[in-house]
């Protein structure tokens, strides 16, 4: 009986004891410049290749390798920080949202104000109303801390997110669901 | 000072490299370097601070075993530890003397609300935030 209970594998163990490649810090040092390189210029394009080369990894390993360190697709990624940058411009300035939208990288002001709501739940300038107001209280966390912690959850795809808005089973994207 | 915080440690894998990065980069210096069969406290301060220690930690035997040392290296590397401010007198100054010697900036120098800081990582991928405070108004 207790020999029995001992041979049932835990449900929750990897698949062996073997170590990960993607477990070597060698590796993740250079997963971690190509997202360095995304947060210092979103607003810039950041094909799989030009990516790949930052990280000296293949274009074929590249997107599944940070995906598996970092937990989300480079894409997905990119768009957190230039959602984040556009929070950021929408709070701190009095440039227009067509202003924000180019200058955080997006191609056409429709594009932007679309996934914006569909990753904040409000347009833009809904948001820098909001913001504006509840910006006295976090004068003490370093600007700089505090801009990457309003950093959108985008734990799930853009169109998934607008998926389940249609069928009404939207949760706030700042949730984990466990 | 007779209380406060003395020591608070970082964890880099390869403790040579950061002791270089640390010191001849950043210009620290060693305050206790102590090797003790597989263990090595290592530890360097800021030249103003002399009551604060900076560790440069190593995972590893016999304080971690195997895969919790594996972890800390892996989390290292992706940058997942906890942020670090380093303040600074002049931030486009220190930006120019660090990035000519190396240092690999995140994020150039950028003013906001009087105060202007720029980002960097250590070796190991530990991230800095290099902050120049706003001029006192007092």
């Amino acid at each position: 009986m207790i020999m029995a209970e001992f041979n049932q594998p835990p449900a929750s163990s990897p698949a062996s004891a073997v170590v990960d490649p993607l477990q070597d810090p060698a590796l993740l040092r250079r997963l971690l410049r190509a997202k360095d390189r995304m947060d210092a210029a979103s607003h810039e394009a950041w094909p799989v290749e030009r990516l790949a080369a930052v990280s000296g990894v293949s274009e074929a390993h590249f997107a599944r390798s940070f995906k598996r360190a970092f937990g989300i697709p480079p894409h997905r990624y990119l768009l957190t920080r230039r959602i984040e940058q556009a929070n950021t411009l929408l709070r701190d300035t009095g440039l227009s949202v067509t202003e924000i939208a180019f200058a955080t990288g997006w191609e056409s002001l429709g594009t932007f104000g679309r996934i914006f709501r569909d990753i904040t739940g409000r347009s833009p300038s809904a948001m820098r109303r909001e913001a504006q107001a509840a910006m006295q209280q976090l004068d003490r966390v370093p600007a700089c801390v505090l801009k990457a912690a309003q950093r959108p959850d985008l734990t799930i795809a853009v169109l998934e997110k607008r998926r389940r808005v249609a069928k009404g089973t939207f949760r706030p994207s700042t949730k984990e669901v466990s | 000072m007779n209380q406060g915080i003395s020591v608070v440690g970082l964890y880099v894998d390869d403790q040579d490299e950061a002791l270089k990065f640390y010191v001849d980069k950043l210009g620290f210096r060693v305050h206790t370097d102590v090797v003790n069969g597989p263990y090595r406290w290592l530890t360097v301060q800021h030249p103003d601070q002399p009551s604060f220690q900076l560790g440069l930690f190593k995972p590893g035997p016999p304080i971690h075993d195997d895969a919790t040392a594996q972890t800390l290296r892996a989390m290292v590397a992706k940058g997942a530890m906890p942020p670090l401010v380093l303040v600074v007198s002049d931030c486009r100054a220190s930006y120019a003397r660090l990035k000519a010697s190396g240092v690999e900036f995140t994020q150039e120098p950028v003013d906001r609300f009087g105060s202007v800081d720029a980002g960097f990582r250590d070796p190991a991928g530990n991230g800095w935030k290099m902050i120049q405070e706003p001029r006192s108004t007092t």
